[in-house]
C-alpha cells in the first residue's frame, strides 16, 4: 500500500518531438497539472455550494424567470466575497491600513502550516514505508503534553529550557508511534485501528491530565495549565507583531532532514524497500520488524514536535485543544505532498492557507469555516483519482499511464 | 495494464502456526482478577452497603431493591474472579477447552465487583440495574449499525474507514428531512419516521463515491475513507452553519415515538430493555439475524465471501467481482447512515456539529472484535455500550475513577484485540486490495 498517487509521466521522453502539440501533449499529461486542476475543480463545486447556502441567491431565485441576471449577480457576489475572504485572511489583507495588518495574514498562514509541515513528514515517511499511521493526532497531544508540562513546570536556564521542552514533545510523540509500531511488528496489528483507538486514548489522557493539579493553571477552572515559561517559548522570527515562531524554521529543516533520511541514507532505503515489498526486503536480508518499529517511532517524533509548535510556539499553553485537527489534516497534507518533503511542506502552506483564512471568512463572507474542510477533502479525492480529473477536463490519457496505487 | 502475476499479498506475518495452547487468556485473568482484588476487593470500605434498584417507579411489576453488605460481597466477586482465572490456566496446563464461559464469568463478576465497590456506602443514590442495561442497548444501537456497515464493506474486499462520515450524514439528513416533512404535515411523528427512511439515503450516497474511487479508481480504501470521514464534516457542519441557522425549523428535536409491546414490556428487567424501545433498536435487531442468517447460508453471502477472499477465484466462477463490491460498499453506507438516524431522531435530538463523536471509529472497532460477523458485532457493541453507560451510571453515582479512564476502556480492549491478546483476528484477505482484471 504505497501511499504515493505517484505518476512517472514526466519523466517520460515526448515522443512528438518539439513541436507545440508535443508541448501541449505534455502538459497535459504530466501530473502537476491534475494538482492544479484538482485545486480548480474544488473551488468550483465549493463555490457552487456557497451559491447553493447564500439566502441571497435564494432570495433572487425566486423571480428567476423575471429577472434571471439578479440570480447570477448574486451568486457571484456570494462566491467572489467567499474566495476573496479566504485570499485576504490567508495571503495579503489588501483592506488592511498599516504594513503589518496587510502582511500579517501570510504570516499567519507559515504559522498554521508549521504543526501541519511536521506531522506530514512523519506521515509522509509512514506511506512511504506502506505504513498508513492515522495517530498524528494522539502522537500531537503527547508530544504537547510532556513538552508544555517540562515548559511550565521545569524552570532551566535559557537556551536549554526549549532544546529540552523541544526534546521532551519528540519522545512523548515518538513512544505514541513506538506503540503501534512494536504491535504491528510483533502481533501484526494492523497500525490502522490501534492507531486510531490510541487517538482517543491520547485524548482522554489529556483530559485527565488538564484536570489534575500538575497540570491544571492555579486558580483556574477551566481545563488549560499554565503558561509555559518565556525560555520554552519558541523566539518570534519577525518581531513581535506576528505569531510566525522559530518552529516554522525548525519545520523546514526538518523537511531537508526528512529529504536526506529518505533519499541519501541507508536507513532510508531500508525503509523504502519494506514499503515497495516487505518480503523482498526480508528476502534481501533487512529487518522488516526493525524498519517498521523505526518508521513509526520517527513519525511519531516528527509529530511530537507539531505538538511543541503548538504548545511552544502557537498557544503557549496546554488546552483540550491543543492538537485541533492538525493530526488527521495532516494526513491529507501528506497524501497532497505526495510524502515527498518539498511536496509536504508546499501543501502544509496550502492547507496553513486554509485554515489562516477561517476567520475572515466567518466575518466577512458570514460562512462557516468549514467550506475549508470541504475544499481540502476534495483537493485530495481529486488527486488522489488521477483519471476522474482527467476525465473531468476531458485531457488526453497519457500514453505510459501506469497503475495509479494511492 | 499489468500482465504478472501477482503474488497473494497479505501483510501477515507469518505467525503463531502450532504454538499448543496459549497462555496468554490465563495471564491476562490473572493480572485483572489480582487488580480487581486489589482495588475493588480490599478496596471497598467495610460495614457499607450497596443498593441495586431493579425496578422502576412506572413498572407493572415492581421488584423490592436489594442492599448487599458491600465489602463482603466484593470480596467474594474479586476471589471468584482469581479461581476463574486459575481454572482457565488449569485448562491450559491440561490441555483441556473449556469453552468461552470462563472468561465470560469472569467478566461479569469483575463488573459486578465494580458495581459493588462504586455503590458502597452511597446512601443517596442507588445502582440501576434497569437503567443500566436499557442504557447499554441503546448507546450500542449506532455501534451495531455502524459495525454491520462495515463488515458487509468488508466481507466483499472494501475497507470502509467512511462508517464515522456516513454515521454523521445519516444522523444530518434524519434531521433535515424530519424537519422538513414535520413542518409540511405538521405531525412529527410523520416527519420522525421520513427522517428514519431519508438517513439511509445520505449514507448509501458516501457509500457510492467510496466506491467509486476505490472500486472504479483503485485509490487506496483507507485513504478515500478518511478523506470522506472529512468531507462528511465539512458538509455536516457547511449546512448546519448555513441553511439550518436560517431555516431554524428545519433542525429540531423530533423524536420516534417508543414503540411498546404489550404484555412483553410488562416483564421486569427484560421489558423495559428489549421490548420498550423505539423502531431502530428493533430495526437493528432484525438486521442481525439478516445479516447472520444471509451472510452464512445464502447464495448471496457466500457469493460475497468469496469476493472479499479470494476474488481471482471467484471470477473466474463467473462472479462479477467489482459489482458486487459496488453494491455492497453502497449497501454498507446505507446501513450506517440509517445508524445515524439514531443521533437524532432516534434520540429525539436536533442535529449538531460532529455529534457522532468517534462513534464510526469504535463502530468499525466492534466489527474487528466481533470478527466481521453480525452476532459478534452485536455482541462487541453492546460491550462498548455497557462500558458507555456504565460511564454515564458512575457520573450520577460519583466515583474515584475518573471517567476518562472509563472513556478510554472500550479502545484499550480494541488495541488487545487486535495485538491477538484476546485470541486471533483475522481480516478478509483481498481487503484493501483493488481487483484488477
Amino acid at each position: 500500500m504505497s501511499a504515493e498517487a505517484v505518476k512517472k509521466s514526466d519523466d517520460a521522453p515526448s515522443q512528438e518531438g518539439r513541436d507545440w502539440r508535443g508541448l501541449l501533449r505534455e502538459i497535459t499529461e504530466s501530473s502537476w497539472i491534475v494538482v492544479v486542476l484538482a485545486v480548480v475543480a474544488s473551488l468550483v463545486i465549493g463555490g457552487l455550494l456557497i451559491i447553493f447556502a447564500d439566502p441571497a441567491v435564494a432570495e433572487a431565485a425566486r423571480y428567476f424567470f423575471a429577472r434571471p441576471m439578479d440570480t447570477f449577480a448574486a451568486a457571484w457576489e456570494a462566491v467572489s466575497s467567499a474566495y476573496t475572504a479566504m485570499f485576504r485572511g490567508s495571503i495579503w489583507n489588501y483592506s488592511g491600513d498599516t504594513f503589518v495588518q496587510q502582511f500579517r495574514p501570510f504570516t499567519e498562514t507559515l504559522t498554521m502550516a508549521t504543526p501541519l509541515i511536521f506531522a506530514g513528514l512523519g506521515l509522509g515517511i509512514g506511506f512511504r514505508a506502506g505504513l498508513f499511521n492515522i495517530g498524528a493526532q494522539g502522537q500531537i497531544i503527547m508530544g504537547a503534553m510532556l513538552g508544555g508540562w517540562v515548559g511550565f513546570a521545569w524552570h532551566l536556564p535559557v537556551g536549554l529550557h526549549l532544546l529540552v521542552a523541544v526534546v521532551a514533545s519528540m519522545l512523548g510523540g515518538a513512544l505514541w508511534g513506538f506503540i503501534p509500531g512494536i504491535l504491528k511488528a510483533k502481533t501484526g496489528a494492523h497500525e490502522v485501528i490501534v492507531t486510531i483507538m490510541l487517538n482517543y486514548v491520547a485524548a482522554n489522557l489529556l483530559a485527565y491530565a488538564l484536570s489534575t493539579d500538575a497540570f491544571q493553571r492555579p486558580g483556574s477552572d477551566n481545563p488549560q495549565s499554565p503558561v509555559v515559561d518565556t525560555t520554552a517559548q519558541y523566539p518570534l522570527i519577525l518581531g513581535e507583531s506576528y505569531r510566525l515562531h522559530l518552529g516554522f524554521l525548525l519545520a523546514l529543516a526538518a523537511a531537508f532532514g526528512v529529504w536526506w533520511l529518505m533519499e541519501r541514507s541507508t536507513w532510508g532505503f531500508r525503509f523504502r524497500a519494506v514499503g515497495a515489498n516487505p518480503r523482498a526486503a526480508r528476502t534481501a536480508g533487512m529487518n522488516v520488524s526493525f524498519g517498521i518499529i523505526a518508521v513509526m517511532t520517527i513519525a511519531g517524533g516528527l509529530a511530537g514536535l507539531a505538538g511543541s509548535a503548538q504548545v511552544l510556539g502557537t498557544e503557549k499553553a496546554l488546552t483540550a485543544g491543543i492538537a485541533g485537527s492538525f493530526g488527521f489534516d495532516a494526513i491529507t497534507v501528506a497524501l497532497l505532498g505526495r510524502s515527498r518533503p518539498l511536496g509536504t511542506v508546499l501543501a502544509g502552506i496550502l492547507f496553513g492557507a486554509f485554515r489562516a483564512s477561517g476567520p475572515t471568512l466567518q466575518v466577512a463572507a458570514q460562512l462557516p469555516v468549514d467550506i475549508v474542510l470541504i475544499l481540502q477533502s476534495l483537493i485530495v479525492l481529486f488527486i488522489a483519482a488521477p483519471p476522474l480529473v482527467r476525465f473531468l477536463f476531458r485531457l488526453p490519457t497519457p500514453t505510459n499511464e501506469k497503475v495509479v496505487a494511492a | 495494464m499489468t500482465t504478472t502475476l501477482e503474488a497473494p499479498q497479505t501483510e501477515q506475518p507469518d505467525a503463531d502456526v502450532a504454538s499448543g495452547p496459549s497462555w496468554k487468556i490465563p495471564i491476562l485473568l490473572g493480572v485483572v482478577g489480582l487488580i480487581a482484588f486489589i482495588l475493588f476487593g480490599l478496596g471497598t470500605p467495610s460495614g457499607t452497603h450497596t443498593t441495586f434498584v431493579v425496578s422502576r417507579g412506572s413498572d407493572a411489576i415492581q421488584i423490592p431493591s436489594w442492599a448487599v453488605p458491600a465489602q463482603a460481597f466484593a470480596l467474594f466477586l474479586t476471589i471468584s474472579a482469581l479461581l476463574l482465572a486459575g481454572v482457565s490456566a488449569w485448562g491450559v496446563a491440561t490441555r483441556r477447552k473449556l469453552g468461552s464461559w470462563v472468561p465470560i464469568l469472569f467478566g461479569l463478576a469483575i463488573i459486578a465487583s465494580i458495581l459493588v465497590w462504586a455503590g458502597a456506602g452511597k446512601t443517596a443514590t442507588s445502582i440501576q440495574v434497569t437503567g443500566l442495561l436499557i442504557g447499554t442497548v441503546v448507546l450500542a444501537t449506532p455501534l451495531v449499525f455502524g459495525a454491520l456497515a462495515g463488515m458487509v464493506c468488508e466481507r466483499s474486499g472494501v475497507v470502509n474507514i467512511a462508517i464515522e462520515g456516513q454515521l454523521l450524514s445519516g444522523a444530518f439528513m434524519a434531521a433535515l428531512v424530519a424537519g422538513a416533512v414535520a413542518g409540511a404535515t405538521g405531525s412529527s411523528t410523520v416527519g420522525a419516521y421520513a427522517g428514519l427512511l431519508a438517513a439511509p439515503l445520505a449514507g448509501a450516497l458516501l457509500g457510492a463515491m467510496l466506491a467509486l474511487f476505490a472500486v472504479r479508481y483503485w485509490v487506496d480504501q483507507i485513504v478515500v475513507g478518511v478523506v470522506l470521514n472529512v468531507l462528511a464534516v465539512g458538509l455536516t457542519n457547511f449546512f448546519f452553519g448555513t441553511v439550518m441557522r436560517e431555516n431554524p425549523d428545519l433542525n429540531r428535536a423530533i423524536g420516534l415515538p417508543d414503540i411498546t409491546i404489550p404484555l412483553l414490556s410488562d416483564i421486569p428487567v427484560v421489558g423495559p430493555v428489549f421490548f420498550d424501545q423505539n423502531l431502530l433498536v428493533y430495526a437493528m435487531y432484525a438486521l442481525v439475524i439478516i445479516f447472520n442468517v444471509m451472510l452464512f447460508k445464502s447464495r448471496w453471502g457466500l457469493r460475497v465471501r468469496a469476493v472479499g477472499e479470494h476474488p481471482k477465484a471467484a471470477d473466474t466462477v463467473g462472479i462479477k467481482v467489482n459489482r458486487t463490491r459496488v453494491r455492497n460498499t453502497i449497501l454498507g453506507g446505507a446501513i450506517a447512515g440509517l445508524g445515524g438516524a439514531f443521533f437524532t431522531v432516534a434520540s429525539g435530538l436536533a442535529f449538531n456539529k460532529e455529534m457522532t463523536g468517534g462513534k464510526g471509529y469504535i463502530a468499525l472497532a466492534a466489527m474487528i472484535l466481533g470478527r466481521w460477523s453480525p452476532k459478534g458485532a452485536l455482541a462487541a457493541a453492546m460491550l462498548f455500550g455497557f462500558a458507555d453507560s456504565l460511564r454515564e451510571q458512575f457520573g450520577i453515582i460519583g466515583t474515584s475513577i475518573p471517567s476518562q479512564f472509563l472513556a478510554m476502556l472500550p479502545y484499550l480492549a480494541t488495541i488487545f484485540a487486535v495485538a491477538g491478546l484476546v485470541g486471533h483476528v483475522r481480516p478478509p484477505a483481498a481487503e484493501n486490495i483493488p481487483y484488477k482484471k
